[in-house]
């Protein structure tokens, strides 16, 4: 095959939208290299959803969720995709965004990362971009782990998991990134779940009709790292959220909290016993639930003293 | 054309928002800001500046200021920032995403030295370090030349047989923080000079491709390679720039390379930016005295003139190098592309002088004893440090 020259890449002006045949093609299309069962091919799928016809543009930053892509020339998502430097997806997205702006396109730029790429190596880049309120949506899907490189920890991994380099269980807590992104005052930061459909729509659409920067957390399952069952991936979020681990709430302007989904009372080992990363000898289940219970206790103290308008959406709509 | 009194800095800033500002008609204009010294007043110049159709980003690291920059080029604008030492190692990462995204972007590097140990005064070490970006890289000598050299290098970089970004050097605090008269073009000779910026490779939501992602190393070769092309065209397009910019400004900037008194030169010295300017006093001097002393000044450093190179070296039997810069284990930067270029002149003696390192002042006597040194030399020896040797 012969390569493709940058001199021969189409030319923009003069070479219409039809050409590429995109309206109404998944943002996920055939070819993508996500393994069996992971979280993003989900978390795409709900997103392509989400946005209907519109097409967004993404920065994708190394992680891999830029892997998906495929090799060059191909490219498996069905959107044009900036595949930037590990730390600068939030950087890189907030050039494009101002551009798309000054020229009168409403086009959503849509940070794609990992929880690398989002908790570690780029959250000065990511808090930067929040505290200039940047018309950005920041998508953190969080696998809990570096995935692209193997399976290390990062500052998403929960207290006592096995990692390559926390072969010994990871003696800290996980970061809370909500409370760091709901202390910018950002307009919107919200808890995606792939189990809760309804809700997932919702809350892309709520953050889709906002303005300035808006910070979603998707739990990712990974069944390459967590050591779990491909076809289990979505009960695997829906214990997440049914025990509490992961609860679904919304934020706005970083004060008013909004409770979405309460825990059920499903076991937490519903949820730890289906993956192996839970089953070393340092988790302690006693403890995490002691940690949820804390989570909760706070969370419910601020849904209470600072509740988000009744109904949906706040002022914002 | 107002001539007006201007620090390099303010000079720097005045024709940056003048670059971006014309690209108003086009996709606009945007930059990332952090501050460095010597640098910083053109980003506060950049920052306090109203575009009709442009944005200044004021971000949290250089890393994001190049960030930035890329995101609003891969959008179509006309993209800069400025930078110097630390910073620009800060930024590096993001530098070379920028050459290999093939976004014309230019970056003003104020030399400065790299700490520790902490020195804020001139030294191209911080520039140099990103010589293989797939960045064009021009070193300027006045504050004229880096106005003129700032237009020619967004004409250049955003010429289609181009497409390659654009580093425009000056010396910290020596040009940055001093004034001189300069002919400063008005924002409807810039307009006049820069066509609208098109990016032909541009995101757009009509075109699902993704840019920077997976390639095979096939693919990978052909992408350096074609780099490597486009450089090779630089000499070509940067004269069309130049005959434009004579066109237009009824002044001729130096292109890759400046010489002085070389025709018949048996030495000739090697330098760039302000050293150039002492240098080209000296040769006169030594003229007047009958020595058959020449200068070259290099101001094209990537891709570098070899052949230029060459012909003006013709004469000589002994060629000594002025590097304000050292690659530790090797010696000056400038001398080894100078010796690159010269391989297989085994009549030629060519010596490399470490001059001038954390902003040490190179004076007409510092550049004189350089000089006797050379001529008094029987044979080639490793890189000279002025300041600890002679
Ligand atoms: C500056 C830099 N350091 C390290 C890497 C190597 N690297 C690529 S992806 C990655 C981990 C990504 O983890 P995450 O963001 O969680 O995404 P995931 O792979 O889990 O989807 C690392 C360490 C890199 N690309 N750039
Ligand atoms: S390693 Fe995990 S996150 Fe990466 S593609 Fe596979 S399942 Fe998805
Ligand atoms: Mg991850």
């Amino acid at each position: 095959m012969t390569p493709i020259r940058l001199e021969q890449c189409a030319d923009r002006e003069k070479d219409p939208a039809e050409a590429w045949h995109i309206g109404g093609e998944h943002l996920l299309r055939c070819g993508n290299t996500n393994c069996a069962g992971c979280g993003m091919s989900l978390g795409l799928q709900l997103l392509n959803q989400a946005l209907g016809v519109e097409r967004p543009m993404l920065a994708i930053p190394a992680c891999c969720g830029i892997v998906t892509a495929g090799a060059f020339p191909n490219s498996a998502y069905g959107a044009p995709v900036a595949a930037t430097t590990f730390a600068s997806s939030a950087a890189v997205a907030s050039g494009l965004v101002t551009i798309e702006r000054l020229n009168g396109q409403d086009t959503p730029v849509i940070c794609w990362a990992g929880d690398g790429g989002t908790y570690d190596i780029g959250l000065a880049t990511l808090s930067a971009a929040a505290e200039r309120n940047e018309d950005l949506i920041y998508i953190c899907y969080d696998n809990e782990i570096y995935g692209n490189t193997g399976g290390q920890r990062s500052s998403a991994t929960p207290e006592g998991i096995t990692t390559t380099t926390s072969p010994f269980g990871k003696g800290e807590r996980k970061k809370d990134i909500m409370g760091i992104m709901a202390a910018h005052a950002i307009p919107y930061a919200a808890t995606l779940s792939v189990a809760h459909r309804d809700d997932f729509l919702r809350k892309v659409r709520t953050a889709r009709r906002m303005h300035g920067f808006r910070f979603l957390l998707m739990l990712s399952p990974c069944p390459t790292g967590w050591k779990s069952e491909a076809e289990e991936s979505v009960d695997l979020v829906r214990h997440a959220v049914g025990c509490g681990l992961f609860p679904l709430y919304e934020v706005y302007d970083g004060v008013r909290y909004r409770i979405n989904v309460r825990p059920d009372g499903t076991p937490l080992e519903e949820y730890a016993a289906r993956q192996r990363r839970y089953t070393g000898s340092q988790v302690n289940l006693k403890h995490i639930r002691e940690r949820i219970a804390e989570q909760w206790h706070r969370l419910d103290a601020l849904a209470l003293a600072f509740p988000a308008a009744a109904g949906n959406d706040c002022a914002h709509d | 054309m107002p001539r007006v009194l201007v620090t390099g800095n303010q000079a720097a800033g005045r024709t940056l928002a003048m670059a971006g500002e014309a690209n108003r008609t086009a996709r606009g204009c945007c930059a990332g800001a952090y501050p460095i010294t010597p640098q910083t007043e053109i980003i506060e110049y950049l920052s306090a500046h109203s575009f009709s159709k442009g944005r200044v980003v004021p971000v949290e690291s250089e890393h994001s200021a190049m960030g930035v920059c890329i995101g609003a080029s891969l959008a179509g604008a006309r993209s800069f920032t400025a930078s110097s030492a630390n910073g620009l190692s800060y930024m590096t990462e993001n530098v070379f995403a920028a050459g290999y995204y093939r976004l014309p972007i230019v970056l003003l590097a104020v030399n400065r030295t790299l700490g520790p140990p902490w020195n804020i005064w001139v030294d191209q070490g911080d520039s140099l370090a990103l010589r293989d970006a797939a960045w064009m890289q021009f070193y300027t000598d006045s504050h004229q030349d880096l106005v003129d050299t700032i237009l020619l290098a967004f004409r250049v970089a955003e010429d289609r047989r181009i497409l390659l970004p654009a580093l425009v050097a000056l010396d910290g605090f020596v040009i940055s923080h001093t004034q001189m008269v300069v002919d400063l073009p008005t924002q409807e000779q810039v307009d006049a000079y820069l066509p609208p910026c098109h990016v032909p490779h541009r995101l757009h939501t009509g075109r699902p491709m993704t840019f920077g992602g997976l390639t095979w190393p096939r693919e990978t070769a052909h992408m350096r390679h074609e780099i490597q092309e486009a450089m090779l065209r630089v000499p070509e397009v940067l004269t069309e720039a130049i005959d434009e910019f004579e066109k237009l400004f009824g002044r001729r900037p130096v292109g890759a390379l400046e010489t002085c008194e070389t025709t018949d030169a048996s030495t000739i010295m090697v330098a760039c930016n302000t050293m150039a300017r002492t240098l080209r006093n000296l040769v006169k001097h030594r003229r007047e005295r009958g020595e058959r002393l020449g200068m070259i000044r290099v101001k094209l450093f990537r891709p570098f003139p070899r052949q230029e190179m060459r012909d003006a070296t013709a004469t000589a039997q002994r060629v000594g190098v002025l590097d304000r810069n050292h690659s530790p284990g090797s010696g000056g930067i400038f001398w080894q592309e100078v010796a690159a270029s010269l391989r297989g002149r085994s009549d030629l003696l060519l010596q490399d002088y470490v001059v001038g390192l954390g902003g040490g002042d190179v004076t007409e006597d510092c550049l004189s004893g350089i000089a006797d040194d050379l001529s008094s030399r029987s044979a080639e020896a490793e890189p000279v440090w002025e300041e600890v040797a002679l």
